[in-house]
């Protein structure tokens, strides 16, 4: 197992001032697979999220302890620079989120700040790809120009996706990337995401038990901070080792 | 039978409550009218009699004569007993210190927001916000005294040393003090403005790896840009309708020039200087500062408009 893993998170504690969030979480998440947390409200599994691209970072009495690594490189080490980090390690947030600018400007955003395109024409690909694979080319190339912002919320949290990837980023975290948008538009995301994972590791937060069901080959149970259980998506919900996680699947506490 | 009359509900409203209600409403209609009715006469008022003003001395000519001196005689029978009444020098001197004004003000009341909403720790934001804070309580008199007394005999001594012939009225002494007095307007709507910004987009810009000034310049600023211009909209109509500062430290020569060395005179000068004193009340000197007075309302009337209008549909777009 750990052989694919491309994160690895060891003893890792996180601190909000004096409380304790996370503690001592041990946990590995294997390549080009989807990984998903699931808990409770309150049950740390966002702030481990956070903890992969160093978000938590832009919270002035966050504190973390314990070591994660990617691709064997603490990512906490004094010498790793966050903007680095954030490339490889992108992130999808709950709440589409896209910028004030035309589609394109959307997309091309990322490619721009870290000089990935040599011209317009490399731009122009990027842009295509991404939107491509976010599985939004068809329904905007047409109005590449207009503000992402007229969307409706399940094309703006694909161009979200698309904006992600097009820094190419190894890996693709997302924050309940679905609990704004209607059915249909999350079931396009599901599919999605089950494409993306051919292209990169991802790590999905959810509070609906069946999209880790659907969307996920790997389960993380957390609770009250700390993680109860991981394993294959399948064995989690059928013969959970846990009682918390059973009760938890069946309902019971959340 | 004694339970039936019991049973049944008072539903009838009383007389004296409904009285008192409507009583209430009456004075609170008043007062708001109050505020109404004295503005709506002091435009009048204004329109009344730049009117008069403009049945002696026409319109173009007020508007783009370049000769303001408005000088009347003593004595009815005086030579040149009428005057000139060209603007033009007057407002090109409101604007080029107001311009002056902004100049100073734009940079030092813009970083300054940005350092507050993006950069400052609580610490320092609570030591620097209330500062600035302090800057726009401070009388407008004071700031008036400290350009005339303090930074023009500076800037007079400066030219001096480097050859440079500054008038002790200087245009630029009242423009950058009026700067400085500006600033806070300034900064704390363009704090306001760009806290407004979501966190979410800043989220979306970090998250993808763009460095803290990346996100401010590629993300927060261009998303706040429209309440920022809303925000030094109504820097610049508080500037063109700034009177103190410019009557101690301006002057009232209405030179026409570009030269922020040389005395320039604005409108509110000019205004101040016309009705100071006994005047002769039907005089086309006094009647003249009406027609100046509107020119300054409808000025500072379109800007304050079109500024509050952006500020507001700004703030919607993100509700």
């Amino acid at each position: 197992m750990s052989k694919t893993a491309i994160i690895s998170a060891k003893d890792v504690d996180v601190f909000y001032g004096e409380k304790q969030a996370l503690n001592k979480i041990n946990l590995d998440i294997p390549e080009n697979k989807v990984t998903s947390l699931i808990g409770p409200s309150g049950c740390g599994k966002s702030t481990f999220l956070r903890s992969i691209n160093r978000m938590n970072d832009l919270v002035d009495i966050c504190r973390v302890e314990g070591s994660i690594t990617i691709k064997g490189q603490d990512i906490y080490a004094p010498e790793v620079d966050v903007v680095a980090l954030r490339a490889k390690v992108g992130m999808v947030f709950q709440k589409p989120n896209p910028f004030p600018k035309s589609i394109y400007e959307n997309v091309a955003y990322g490619p721009k700040i870290h000089g990935l395109a040599k011209s317009k024409t490399d731009m122009d690909e990027i842009v295509e790809w991404s939107l491509i694979k976010a599985g939004l080319w068809k329904e905007v190339k047409d109005r590449l120009d207009q503000p992402g912002t007229g969307l409706s919320g399940g094309q703006q949290q694909r161009l979200c996706i698309a904006r992600t990837i097009a820094v190419k980023p190894q890996v693709v975290l997302m924050d309940e990337p679905c609990s704004a948008l209607d059915p249909i538009a999350t079931a396009i995301i599901e599919e999605l995401i089950d494409e993306l994972r051919n292209n990169f590791t991802i790590v999905i937060v959810t509070h609906s038990m069946q999209q880790a069901a659907r969307v996920s080959q790997r389960t993380a149970f957390f609770h009250l901070g700390e993680l109860v259980e991981s394993g294959a998506t399948k064995s989690i919900f059928t013969s959970p080792e846990d009682e918390r996680t059973q009760n938890y699947i069946m309902g019971r506490i959340g | 039978m004694a339970n039936s009359d019991s049973a049944t509900i008072d539903l009838v409203h009383s007389q004296r409550k409904k009285g008192f209600e409507l009583f209430v409403m009456g004075v609170l209609i008043l007062c708001s009218l109050v505020a109404v009715a004295v503005t709506v006469g002091i435009v009048l008022s204004l329109l009344f009699e730049a009117f008069r003003f403009f049945e002696r001395i026409p319109l173009t000519d007020f508007l783009f004569g370049t000769q303001w001196s408005p000088q009347t005689a003593l004595r009815a029978d005086q030579v040149a007993a009428e005057g000139a009444f060209g603007a033009v020098p007057l407002i090109t001197g409101t604007l080029l210190i107001s311009f002056i004004a902004m100049c100073v003000a734009t940079p030092l009341g813009l970083l300054s927001a940005i350092y507050l909403s993006e950069y400052a720790s609580k610490r320092s934001r609570n030591l620097i916000k209330p500062a600035l804070e302090i800057l726009a309580g401070i009388p407008t008199v004071v700031y008036g005294f400290f350009a005339a007394l303090t930074v023009a005999p500076l800037l007079r001594a400066g030219g001096e040393s480097v050859g440079l012939n500054v008038s002790s009225e200087s245009a630029l002494a009242a423009g950058l003090v009026m700067g400085i007095m500006i600033i806070p307007l300034i900064s704390s709507l363009s704090d306001d403005v760009i806290n407004a910004v979501p966190q979410a987009m800043r989220d979306a810009s970090l998250g993808m790896g763009a460095t803290h000034s990346e996100t401010i310049r590629k993300v927060v600023l261009p998303s706040a840009i429209p309440g920022i211009a809303g925000s030094l909209l109504l820097a610049a109509s508080r500037a063109i309708g700034e009177t103190m500062i410019v009557v101690m430290a301006a002057g009232l020569a209405a030179n026409l020039t570009a030269n922020p060395l040389e005395a320039v005179t604005t409108i509110t000068a000019q205004i101040v200087a016309l009705l100071t004193g006994d005047q002769e009340f039907d005089s086309a000197k006094t009647l003249s500062a009406f027609a100046l007075g509107l020119v300054l309302f409808v000025t500072t009337l379109v800007l304050n408009v079109v500024a509050l209008r952006i500020v507001r549909k700004y703030q919607e777009q993100y509700d």
